[in-house]
């Protein structure tokens, strides 16, 4: 046990040191050297991640449990509610903190690379610390309120990253879309706060979730309320159906951006807030199956979007949101430590396709199309084998990080005590196939076969030419005369090096969490269970558990995985015309999950279009308009009204000027012969 | 006998004011307002004021008045024409002369107890003359605004020369 | 002693006096009679300062018709020469026709 007069303060300077980094190179970036730039941010995010390893020897050294917690001022004090700014850190925050400061400060070092021509390069990285302000509050944060201040600053962040090539529409439009959306989930939180507040009179972590424990007889009726609200805010902060639309557009935003904030970290604070409240959602078994239900649909419909995407950011958002699911569907059936497994794994396995995605990009000039790849593979090794190391993770084949997380999800899919628990096992089985599938269609067709790039002979420029999408070289923003090689080129070490480190990850990552059944000590599991230990998956751990049974469905997954693979290997690479031959026997369905089943335009007839309609009619038209013009308009007018018949004296003839002299001296008189009663002698 | 005076010289000065009045030619408006002042004179006389009867006689009708008998021969201004907005003054004027006449008159003559009777004797039986007392209070405690109105004479007599010029 | 004067007569007559001199102001056309009623409603309110000297038995009343009538004197003076200054320029004394401050 630490001692109790520890100071813990020092959690503070992991939000606020890049906090700091943010102000600086916010206000004065723009002017300082690139050098310069760089090391401040490298060194606001080097600290944090050096804090969070501190954490990680104290948190071990301190033996069982626990959780530490640093109180500063309070932040509202008023009857019936306090809430103070505080920070507080369990093994759920540490792994957290570890995902979000680790990944975090590679990314950042690739982006000293791949962003090393961009006119905003002070800005991205201003930006970029400011996220990681924000996700560090996020996950730090001891009571819903901070948590909220994390959960909408992310999304500003992200906002932010997204629109970050603001002189593009698409781009623009991309950010607004997502913080919009963001917006509908976080409306769900803050409505789930408020009951919070009514119900249990604080907004603490600790309070409200002693507050349940304390009660085993609560169940359902307003903890469901509570539960379904949040989930709200987490479908949209996590991209579950139905908020997922704005992350396949977030990719507008630089790679690395896609890399940290949608693949790593933003996404996965819904999840992360699911297993903080497990307390919460244990007691409220329909809003569980809720999140089943939408993790295992949303794993399976993103899947199927993303067999038939050209974008090769496109196909990984897809992939992203599939895997999202993935992690839903393990918090819906009450195995939080195998979601957080997979997130862990997740992080590190996305974060390299997507870094890998954007070194690829980077030697092919700017080209996101597959279809103008290909034969990839003897250009740019490193590239290569780093992101086949990724593709092979994200398939769950053995003995790779992705195996043992999604497999865990399966198994507890398939034995929990959901009456679906059978089905979504079959559904996520699926969905791996489908994942498998996609995933080496996209290692094929950029890596494999023939060559079906151009060649660029003329300058070229990372920035400009990495958000020319599909191939149009519209902006060239840089100095021209940064050239780099002509041709195909590997990426400079400086990005190369973040690769190979999650590359390392993504393969060993996994052996934390190896279970019994195969022979190892599902150390990930035992950590985490301080923080589960009353879940839903401690009760159901004892139903039909059985080493046996993991290990066949184990197999099964495997089989699956391997059954995706030869599919790909004969549609992209054996025989490369099928796939188009089999597009062709089917049009209307191609176009249809081509289209993404068109739901981004039925939400825009369906919702956009309506409130749009409504805003300017009666908002704009007639609040807008009507009253508020119409005051301003009423005050001139009323104005200009009296003027112009007080104007009517100034006639320039003398004798009126007399009689009105004359009335007002009258006036006057009047007033002093017959006022005397009101004046106050 | 302060009555008849009253009677006489109070007709005299309402004719004369009605005179003005009616008048088209402005030479016969003047030389009616030279009666008025004349018959206003007797009457300061009557109520003990003879410094400014006197100053009346010489200040207001011989210099003032002059005055304008000069500048209306100089301009050799002629008999009024009428104009259009004659109509609008007339349905003004009367009816505004008259209502001021009213209220004047009723403020009067709701307090014409309090006012008290004239005594046409009454000062003239003081040791000192009306001229010592005017003069005495002028010089001594306002000296300052007696000093002043000699500037301001000055001051006009300079915006005259000034604004009568000719251009040259 | 002959029958008295009511001090309020004076002031009636004064009223009558200043009334007329109102009407004369407001409907006469020519510049200087209107000037000329401007003169008459003064003398009108010299008369009742007058009266009141008398009633209240003090000569601070007198002395201010003495300043009356100075200052009078010097506004008829700088008056008809503005007067004249119009008269030049625009041969006519109807005063309706001096309207160049209209709005």
């Amino acid at each position: 046990m630490p001692p109790a007069s520890t100071n813990y303060d020092y959690l503070w300077l992991i939000p606020l040191v890049p906090f700091a980094g943010f102000l600086i190179n916010g206000t004065i970036g723009r002017k300082l050297p690139r050098a310069l730039v760089t090391a401040v941010a490298l060194i606001c995010t080097a600290i944090p991640a050096a804090i969070v390893a501190w954490l990680w020897i104290v948190m071990k050294a301190a033996g069982p449990p626990d959780v530490i917690q640093a109180v500063s001022q309070p932040w509202i004090q008023i009857t019936g509610l306090t809430v103070n700014f505080a920070l507080t850190v369990d093994h759920l925050t540490l792994i957290m903190l570890g995902v979000v400061t680790g990944v975090g400060f590679l990314i950042h070092i690739y982006s000293v690379g791949y962003m090393a021509h961009e006119e905003g390069y002070w800005r991205f990285f201003a930006y970029l610390n400011l996220f990681m302000f924000f996700m560090s509050v996020l996950v730090l944060a001891e009571s819903f309120l901070l948590m909220f201040v994390g959960w909408e600053g992310v999304g500003l962040a992200s906002y932010l990253l997204i629109g970050f090539y603001f002189k593009k529409d698409s781009a623009a439009n991309a950010g607004k879309k997502a913080f919009i959306v963001n917006r509908i989930g976080d409306f769900g939180f803050l409505l789930a706060m408020f009951l919070i507040v009514r119900e249990f009179g604080s907004l603490d972590f600790p309070h409200v979730f002693n507050a349940i424990s304390v009660n085993p007889e609560w169940h359902g009726g307003m903890l469901t309320a509570i539960a379904l609200l949040l989930v709200l805010g987490a479908a949209g902060k996590s991209a579950q159906i139905p908020l997922y639309v704005w992350l396949p557009d977030a990719m507008e935003g630089p790679t690395p951006v896609s890399a940290l904030i949608h693949a790593a970290t933003m996404v996965t604070a819904g999840i992360y807030m699911v297993a903080r409240c497990h307390t919460l959602f244990d007691r409220s078994p329909y809003a569980l199956g809720v999140v089943a239900i939408i993790g295992a649909a949303t794993a399976i419909f993103a899947a199927c979007l993303g067999m038939v995407q050209h974008d090769i950011k496109r196909v990984l958002a897809y992939s992203t949101v599939s895997q999202l699911g993935y992690m839903f569907l393990a918090c819906g059936v009450g195995a939080y430590a195998a979601g957080i497994f997979h997130l862990l794994t997740h992080a590190f396995f996305k974060a390299l396709l997507f870094l890998a995605a954007g070194s690829v990009i980077h030697a092919l000039s700017g080209e996101q199309d597959m279809r103008k790849m290909g034969g990839l593979r003897k250009r740019i090794p490193i590239t290569f084998w780093t992101m086949t190391m990724g593709v092979f993770a994200i398939t769950g084949i053995p003995p790779l990080a992705g195996f043992f997380s999604k497999d865990e999800i399966l198994y507890q899919a398939f034995i929990s005590t959901n009456p679906l628990g059978k089905l979504l096992w079959f559904v996520g089985l699926v969905t791996a196939g489908m994942t498998s599938f996609y995933m080496f269609r996209l290692w094929f067709k950029t890596f494999f076969g023939p060559e079906h790039f151009e060649e660029h002979a003329d300058l070229h420029d990372h920035g400009a030419a990495v958000h020319a999408y599909s191939g149009s070289h519209a902006v060239m923003v840089a100095d021209p005369e940064e050239n780099h090689a002509h041709g195909v080129h590997e990426s400079p070490w400086i990005m190369l090096f973040p690769l190979v480190v999650l590359a390392i990850l993504s393969v060993i990552g996994g052996w934390v969490g190896v279970p019994a059944a195969m022979g190892g000590h599902d150390e990930i599991g035992h950590f985490l269970e301080p923080v589960f230990a009353n879940g839903v998956a401690a009760e159901t751990a004892t139903a039909t558990a059985s080493h046996g049974l993991e290990f066949g469905l184990a197999v099964v997954s495997v089989l699956v995985a391997a059954i995706g693979l030869y599919i790909a290997y004969v549609f992209y690479y054996k025989k490369p015309r099928t796939a188009a031959a089999l597009a062709g026997r089917a049009p209307a369905l191609y176009r249809l999950v081509e289209n993404k089943f068109y739901i981004d335009e039925i939400y825009s007839a369906l919702i956009v279009a309506p409130l749009l309609m409504f805003t300017r009619l009666f908002l704009g038209g007639l609040i807008d308009g009507g009253i508020v013009n119409g005051a301003g308009a009423a005050a001139g007018g009323t104005t200009r009204g009296l003027s112009s018949l007080v104007r009517r004296i100034q006639s320039g003839n003398i004798r009126s000027y007399a009689g009105w002299l004359a009335i007002g001296a009258a006036a006057v008189l009047l007033v002093m012969i017959f006022g005397r009663s009101i004046w106050p002698h | 006998m302060q009555l008849a005076l009253f009677i006489i010289f109070g007709a005299l000065a309402v004719a004369g004011a009605l005179n003005l009045l009616l008048q088209r030619h402005p030479i016969n408006s003047a030389l009616s307002l030279v009666v008025v002042m004349m018959s206003l004179a007797v009457l300061y006389w009557s109520l003990g004021a003879e410094f400014l009867a006197a100053a009346q006689v010489i200040v207001y009708s011989g210099a003032i008045m002059v005055f304008f008998v000069f500048v209306i021969m100089l301009l050799n201004a002629g008999e009024e024409e009428r104009t259009t907005g004659s109509r609008a003054a007339y349905i003004v004027g009367f009816p505004g002369a008259a209502a001021i006449f009213c209220l004047l008159s009723f403020v009067f003559l709701s307090e014409r107890n309090a006012f008290g009777s004239s005594n046409v004797g009454g000062y003239l039986n003081h040791i000192t003359s009306n001229i010592s007392e005017v003069s005495s209070l002028l010089f001594t405690k306002l000296l300052l605004p007696f000093e002043v109105t000699s500037v301001l004479i000055l001051v006009a007599i300079l915006g005259a020369v000034v604004l009568a010029r000719k251009e040259q | 002693m002959s029958a008295q004067v009511p001090i309020a007569a004076y002031l009636i007559l004064a009223a009558v006096l200043f009334s007329i001199g109102v009407a004369a102001f407001l409907i006469k056309r020519n510049l200087i009679t209107i000037f000329m009623s401007i003169e008459l409603m003064l003398n009108a309110v010299n008369l009742t300062f007058v009266a009141f000297a008398h009633m209240w038995h003090q000569v601070s009343g007198q002395i201010f018709v003495f300043f009356v009538m100075v200052v009078a004197a010097a506004e008829a003076a700088v008056g008809l020469a503005i007067i004249i200054a119009i008269f030049r320029t625009r041969e006519t004394l109807n005063v309706d026709s001096v309207d160049l401050m209209k709005s």
